[in-house]
Order: C-alpha cells, then structure tokens, then sequence
C-alpha cells in the first residue's frame, strides 16, 4: 500500500469566486454613515383645551421665515450667518438686559444658586419655505444652545461638554434648557 | 554562445498569482464590514443638506425607520408628477399612510425598543416645507416623536 497524499485541489477559479462576491457586494451595499439633526417633536394635543402658559414677550426669542427664505429676528431684518450669536446673547441675556429674558435663581448641582434665565425661543416658518432653509436656521438655534453649553462646561468643569459625566451634563442642561417652539407654519407664500 | 540561447528562449515571465484570492478575500471581507445592505430603491431625486453643524450620528440603526420626501424621478413623473412626494419602504404614499407605517415598523420590534424609535426624515433639499408639517403633524398623531432630519456631511467624532 502505497501512501497516497491528499490530492491536491486546483485553486485557480478561487480568485474569480472571491471576484464575484465582491463585486456583489459592491454593488448590494452602500457605505454612507447615516447622520442628522435629531429633534423632538411636541405630543400631539387632540383639541386646544388647555390654554398654553403664559410668556412674557421679553423671554421669547421669535424667529420667522417666509416664503422666499428669508429671516425676521425679533422683528428684524436677520441674516442666518448672525443668528446664532444673535441667539446666543439672548439666552446667555450676560447683561441683564430689561429687553432680554428675566432669570430666576435656581438650585443646581455642581452650581449651587445660580440664575437661569427663563428664555424660549419660537420658529415659525411658512409653507413655502425651502427645507433646506428651515434646517439650517434649526441648526443655527441648536448651534447656539450648544455653543453656550460647551462654553459653560469649559468654564466650569475644565471639559468640553462632550467629555463630561452624565451628571455635570444634567446640571448644564438644567442652566441652558433647550426651548425651541415651534408654531403652526402660516400660509401667506401663496400656493404649496 | 549556448550560455546566451536559453536566456533569448524565455519570454515573459509567468506571475504566481497563487496569493490573488487571499487579496481579492481582504477587500472582499473590508467591504463586507465597513457597509451596509442597501435598503430602498430610491424613487425621488434626493440631495440631502449639506453643513449641518450639530448633525450627530445615528447609533443604532435598527431602531431607525425612515421617511423619504422630493421629487419623483424622471420616469415615474409621469404618472406622479413632479410635486415632491412621500416614499416609505419601496413605494410611494399619501399622507395617511404614514401613522399605519408607524405601527407597521413599531409591531416589528420588541416592545422593549419602541420609545426608542426614531423617524428619520430623508428630505430633498428643494422640498417646500408644507408636505414636511404635514408629516410632522401625522407623525404626532402616530406618536412618533422623535425625529431625525437627515444631512449629508460627516458627523463630529
């Protein structure tokens, strides 16, 4: 009984093989990272019973695009590259400006008695505003409220936002609540 | 003169490609990782916007249904038009077909998953923002609160 070796296989179209399933899967997936600006979106209230609470004019912070894209910044002529720090100063109100949002002593952890500001900011956009246009001012507004967080973070902790403990990042989002309202879009642009 | 013959009869050396399924097996095995299956096919012009700041990656994409809104592509504007339209899944839809989707995509999960449930909002850049209330306000009445509009650019590490 000769010993006979196991025979060997031919490999050659092992290449092709491996080419197939690549380019099958070339072809079948897509390597895109899925991104965006997550948002929350108020409940839906069946009839407007409740009256919805009273703001004192000077703590809203109004934001108004119309149908042909553009801005009106508390009753301004706003251009979107100004309003973020046009946001930022209103929330942050660093002077106790009478004409900006009023703030009341809070306790908060790590703070103690610290004085938040009562601001809310509300968008109110029209029908035939562009979309892109819409997101970008969300972005700008939610770019605001992030910058001061981070701004108060590195002040405070030493640390960018990002970076703190759960905890610190509660007692930040306690100073700077994010209040974006938005209100039910008008239809003045005319047609869809 | 016979030292010189054999080196004249050779031609081109023969490559060992031997070792080219192992190559052609990495990248196969890099793409199978890095991607993800393509889940729709497209039936609306998408260009999604571009420098959005604060966009944050989605983690996890299970929880994930999506919501695509433009305009039809050119063939199928004949029989849709060309007034940006709502896509869920592979086809095209009204209004009211949002809040049974909704429960669709919510009865295909655990129900340990569903507050964590996220509508992203796949919009054309060009759509008019009255079709995005409109769904809004269905997304509300479906109880799908939390949202997500889609942007093109690479997210912050």
């Amino acid at each position: 009984m000769a010993k006979r070796g196991i025979p060997e296989i031919n490999a050659g179209s092992m290449a092709d093989i491996a080419f197939l399933l690549l380019i099958f899967f070339l072809v079948a997936t897509t390597m895109d990272v899925d991104s965006g600006l997550m948002r929350r979106l108020p409940p839906w209230i069946d009839e407007k019973t409740e009256k919805p609470p009273e703001v004192k004019k000077r703590n809203v912070f109004t934001v108004l695009i119309n149908a042909n894209n553009q801005l009106l910044v508390q009753n301004e002529w706003g251009d979107i590259r100004q309003l973020r720090k046009k946001a930022k100063e209103f929330i942050e109100n660093p002077k106790d400006d009478p004409n900006m949002p009023e703030k009341k002593i809070k306790d908060i952890p790590f703070f103690g008695k610290y004085p938040v500001s009562e601001q809310v900011i509300s968008l109110q956009n029209d029908r035939g505003t562009k979309y892109e246009m819409y997101l970008k001012v969300q972005n700008e507004l939610v770019a605001a409220y992030n910058e001061l967080r981070n701004e108060l973070a590195l002040k405070k902790f030493g640390k960018e936002y990002s970076k703190l403990s759960q905890a610190q990042q509660e007692a930040i989002n306690m100073i700077y609540p994010q209040r974006i309202s938005e209100a039910e879009p008008k239809n003045i642009g005319g047609k869809k | 003169m016979s030292k010189f013959k054999q080196k004249s009869k050779g031609g081109a050396p023969k490559i060992n490609t031997s070792s080219m399924p192992d190559i052609i097996f990495m990248l196969l095995f890099f793409f199978m990782v890095t991607t993800v299956m393509r889940d729709v096919e497209l039936k609306i012009k998408l260009r999604l916007p571009q420098d959005i700041s604060e966009a944050k990656k989605i983690e996890k994409k299970s929880l994930v249904s999506y919501i695509y809104v433009g305009e039809p592509k050119p063939q199928f504007q004949k029989i849709f038009g060309t007034e940006p339209r709502i896509q869920l899944n592979d086809a095209f839809a009204k209004l009211s077909d949002i809040q049974a989707f909704i429960e669709k995509e919510r009865a295909a999960r655990p129900e340990s998953d569903i507050p964590f449930l996220t509508t992203s909002l796949k919009v054309d850049v060009n759509t008019k923002m009255g079709i995005i209330t409109d769904i809004k306000q269905e997304l509300r009445k479906a109880n799908a609160l939390k949202i997500n509009y889609s942007s093109r650019n690479k997210p912050k590490m």
